[in-house]
């Protein structure tokens, strides 16, 4: 029989590194390890998402608790104690008494849960018509990518307000608190599908070319099989790209709603709600109220933002 | 011998990664004398285009040049400054590229690539650039040169544009014509008409050729000496003939044989076992050790450097060592 | 002929290459259609291997694609084993799958960046219902061996591999769903002549181990040589001339096998002098009339200006020419 090429093979791996050598030795973990920028975007984003995912134990206070809530210790500014009670807040406390630094914890925990879960309900709806559109071609893609056109012609914060209108017309008043939250998630998710179906179309378009689909098609494989197991994980790149860089967005998206009032309801306040109700309060002194809030929503958008940038850059050169 | 045209010497080519540097050439020397072809061969990523680029000053950063010196007629090229280098580019030696398309720009006419050229490095006058625009299309086979002058390359079929990229190579009049892979990207029949073109019109002007390929066949027809190239050493260099009929290094020879030609068909092509190293894991002592069917103790442990062997023929073999516990082999 | 594996009658496919329907309407431009193969037939005998050879544009590679149903004829008929693939769909087409296979061109492209090479190989076998888990494991390790890499080679993603051991987990690729008759199209051309050597080795040891039949398609006439027993010459769509693998070097007919012959570098430096090849290949889009060599044609007149040739026996072998028709060449 011929004679190996086991030279090169053998020399090249003495051993197989375990998968967690090999992800910590990637060129894409090297590139994190060594870029500043990357490290504090990361490093404040994990400490961002992990203080909302763990509020209910870390927070001091409930802030959706009323019984818990002391009116004296209303209006409290950060760092004093409260000139009644003597109790002391972090970060004061609003007109109600509410701990802001528990409200900002509750609030990114929110912010971040409608964020996610936008960023994902966009994900697969794009994801699966852009590799639809791209692998089909012909009208279907046409009809997609027109759909797609005509949408984008209007700003995204609009097409959320319309859907969000629009459900709100179907949903019956008394169920509209409970699902305020869902239809936020639809309506963010719906404005934003488009980029994902672009990019994976013209991705899936250079992929579906390539002869390793082919090899696939000559065996007869199941055109969904083909999406699914081949095609899929070579267009993934790109849409994590998009997802983290619409993850920040999103979260702008569901506070500059929550902000206009159309968001989620005051009593389950996202950041966004709780910037809309310190504004109220800036030219009466209690800035505190309004400040901490959107310092925390500009830490998250920001850092989620330059970590997508440069995942971005990170992933250029091989993105073909 | 009267000073050689362009003298490389000991070049060696590094890229640094992050893990370690990588010997992309490492010391390579040989001379091309005025108005001869000199053939270049090895298999992809044996490190006949970075001497090329080498030569040029283009090593992509970053790429540099770590070691060694590149003189053109005994004046150092390799440590001049990017300004310097540029005007010696075009002017003093000549590109021709495997893709006619990097090398034209689809922005500009044909006629005003060239006059632009010509009138950098000449300093003639708007008329005569154009005249001897018009007389070079001619000459590398343009028909209608005189209308087709003022078309865009995309006019051209690939054939075609090489013919005029070559044109442009030579419109300054260069020493020296460095093609890399000049026909690697054109049909069959197409590629043998622009070999000749280049040979015929390089001799005509005294050009000499550096002629960059993998193809064996094409060296065989148009090289007066080549250089086989392995893992970025210099593995053998001689007169065509020589090499080409009675190949001195093992490589070389597993090389000539692995190839099918039209005269014999025979049942199993000669195969050289294995695959060329990475840069990243050249063997120690000579880098085809592995796969040599001659290769004994010493050349596991010790490099060998190119070794005379008379009528201008080196050969880096420790076969070939007389001083060396073996004697030469017959080969 | 009874051991015929593999026939193609009368084989044509247009592409469409129009403009957008609104730039039609607006530039009034006519719906532009490409030849791409025209009226192809000729067929492949059990255990041989057939070779089309030609340059761009010669249609070798969609008359490969047509075969392996990656592209639907726009006339004519193929017929595996008598049964005819065009139209044929469900489990009898599912039956014949599994008797043909394809190797490609570019090993970088037709491996899975991100399948391991294991599941790669068991992908044609596991899809046929041939084996699965641990007996799919078993034959992946295998047929690594057959093709000379080593069975713990499955756990390894493609970037591990040269471009030889590329080709090769192709290759084992193609031999899982244990076939009869695989299309080779071009499938050295991406490689070093060393490598091209192993392959091309590999691949005979294989036909004569498992009595594969093959279709090999390449522009290298010196690869054709050496392989092939039967040769189909392409130009622009149209098969110029067939011969047997000896036929065609020795005692080329048609003017565009001498061309392309008289092309090929000498490497033996005997010295021989090589006519000067004129012109180059015409846009498919807008062919010549008549015979579609006959602007570059030394021996053509009036006749191949208009009519296309027919292909004529001659020799055991076939001629589209009306030169060698008429006896002036």
């Amino acid at each position: 029989m011929a004679r190996t090429d086991h030279e090169t093979a053998a020399a090249s791996t003495p051993r197989p590194p375990g998968r967690l050598y090999r992800a910590w030795d990637s060129d894409l973990a090297h590139a994190f390890r060594t870029s500043p920028v990357a490290l504090v975007a990361g490093i404040v984003a994990v400490v961002i998402i992990l203080a909302a995912a763990l509020a209910p134990w870390i927070a001091p206070h409930d802030p959706f608790d009323p019984g818990s809530l002391v009116l004296m210790d209303g209006f409290t500014p950060p760092m004093t104690e409260n000139e009644f009670t003597g109790n002391f807040y972090l970060l004061g406390t609003d007109d109600q008494g509410r701990d802001v630094f528990s409200a900002i914890l509750y609030g990114a925990r929110l912010s971040l849960f409608v964020g996610f879960s936008a960023v994902l309900f966009a994900m697969v709806l794009g994801v699966t018509l852009g590799l639809i559109a791209g692998y089909r071609g012909g009208w279907v893609d046409s009809l997609l990518m027109r759909i797609a056109d005509v949408q984008l012609t209007f700003p995204s914060i609009l097409i959320a307000l319309l859907i969000f209108g629009v459900a709100r017309g179907f949903i019956p008043p008394g169920y509209r608190e409970a699902m305020a939250i869902w239809v936020l998630i639809v309506a963010i998710g719906l404005s934003d599908w488009v980029q994902y179906a672009r990019v994976v179309r013209g991705a899936t378009m250079v992929e579906k070319s390539k002869e390793y689909v082919q090899a696939a098609r000559v065996i007869g494989a199941h055109p969904a099989k083909i999406l699914a197991r081949h095609i899929l994980p070579n267009v993934m790149g790109p849409v994590l790209v998009i997802g983290t860089i619409g993850l920040a967005l999103a979260i702008i998206a569901e506070a500059t709603l929550s902000f206009l009032g159309v968001g989620v309801p005051p009593t389950q306040p996202s950041l966004g709600t709780l910037i809309r109700i310190g504004q109220g309060f800036l030219f009466s002194g209690e800035w505190w109220i309004l400040l901490f809030p959107a310092l925390a929503l500009l830490a998250l958008a920001l850092s989620v933002n330059l970590l997508g940038d440069w995942l971005r850059d990170a992933l250029n050169p091989r993105l073909r | 011998m009267a000073e050689p045209l362009l003298s490389v010497r000991d070049l060696v080519v590094e890229f640094p990664t992050r893990r370690g540097t990588l010997r992309a050439i490492d010391r390579i020397s040989f001379d091309i004398r005025e108005g001869e072809v000199l053939g270049m061969v090895g298999e992809s990523g044996a490190g006949k285009s970075i001497t090329g680029n080498a030569i040029i000053g283009l090593i992509e950063p970053p790429g540099r040049i770590a070691g060694g010196e590149i003189l053109l007629k005994g004046t150092r090229i390799d440590d001049l400054p990017p300004e310097k280098m540029r005007r010696i580019r075009g002017r003093r030696i000549g590109m021709v590229f495997q893709d006619p398309l990097t090398s034209l720009n689809p922005l500009y006419t044909v006629a005003e690539q060239i006059i632009e050229t010509i009138r950098t490095h000449l300093g003639v006058s708007e008329r005569e650039a154009r005249e001897r625009a018009v007389a070079l299309l001619d000459r590398v086979g343009i028909p209608a040169a005189r209308r087709r002058i003022d078309d865009y390359p995309h006019h051209f079929s690939g054939g075609m544009r090489q013919r005029v990229v070559i044109a442009l190579a030579l419109c300054a009049e260069p020493e020296l014509v460095i093609a890399d892979e000049p026909t690697t990207a054109l049909d069959v029949s197409v590629q043998a008409q622009i070999i000749d073109v280049l040979k015929e019109i390089c001799a005509e002007r005294g050009a000499a050729v550096m002629l960059i390929t993998h193809d064996m066949g094409v060296i065989a027809e148009t090289a007066d000496r080549v250089a086989v190239l392995y893992a970025g050493r210099m593995a053998e260099i001689g007169p065509v003939r020589d090499v080409v009929q009675d190949a001195e290094h093992p490589y070389t020879r597993g090389l000539m044989g692995s190839i099918p030609t039209l005269t014999h068909a025979h049942d199993r092509l000669t195969q050289i076992p294995g695959a060329m190293p990475r840069l990243d894991n050249i063997p120690q002592g000579c880098a085809f050790n592995p796969r040599c069917p001659e290769a004994f103790d010493r050349c596991r442990v010790e490099r060998p450097d190119p070794i005379g062997r008379g009528g201008g023929r080196r050969v880096a073999c420790w076969l070939y060592d007389r001083a060396g516990v073996k004697e030469a082999g017959n080969g | 002929m009874a051991d015929a594996l593999l026939r193609v009658e009368g084989l044509t496919r247009y592409f469409d290459v129009s403009k957008p329907w609104l730039n039609r309407v607006i530039e009034r431009e006519e719906r532009q259609f490409l030849t791409a193969v025209a009226d192809v037939s000729f067929e492949i005998r059990r255990g041989e291997t057939f070779a089309l050879v030609g340059e761009s544009g010669s249609g070798k590679s969609t008359i490969a694609k047509m075969i392996v149903g990656l592209l639907k004829p726009s006339h004519g008929r193929i017929l595996f084993d008598d049964q005819a693939m065009t139209g044929t769909d469900g489990a009898a087409m599912r039956a014949l799958r599994r008797r043909f296979q394809m190797i490609f061109q570019d090993p970088f492209a037709s491996l899975n960046p991100r399948w391991h090479v294991g599941d790669i190989i068991a992908e044609p076998m596991v899809t046929f219902g041939l084996a699965r888990g641990a007996e799919a494991r078993r034959e992946v390790a295998r047929l690594l061996e057959v093709v000379g890499l080593s069975g713990s080679d499955a756990a390894k993603f493609p970037h591990e591999f040269s471009g030889g051991q590329r080709q090769r987990i192709a290759i084992a690729r193609a031999l899982s769903s244990r076939p009869e008759f695989i299309v080779c199209d071009e499938p050295t051309s991406a490689l070093d002549v060393s490598v091209q050597a192993q392959i091309l080795n590999l691949m005979r040891d294989l036909q004569d181990e498992f009595g594969l039949t093959y279709l090999f398609i390449s522009h290298d006439l010196s690869v054709v040589r050496h392989m092939a027993n039967r040769i189909g010459v392409l130009y622009l769509g149209r098969l110029a001339e067939l011969a047997d693998g000896k036929g065609l070097f020795t005692n080329p007919r048609h003017p565009y096998s001498r061309m392309l012959l008289d092309a090929v570098p000498d490497l033996e430096m005997s010295g021989r002098r090589r006519k000067p090849v004129e012109g180059e290949i015409p846009n498919p889009i807008d062919p010549p009339p008549g015979c579609a060599f006959h602007p570059r044609c030394p021996y053509a007149d009036d006749r191949c200006r208009r009519e296309i040739p027919q292909p004529v026996r001659r020799d055991g072998g076939e001629v589209a020419c009306f030169g060698v028709e008429e006896g002036r060449i």
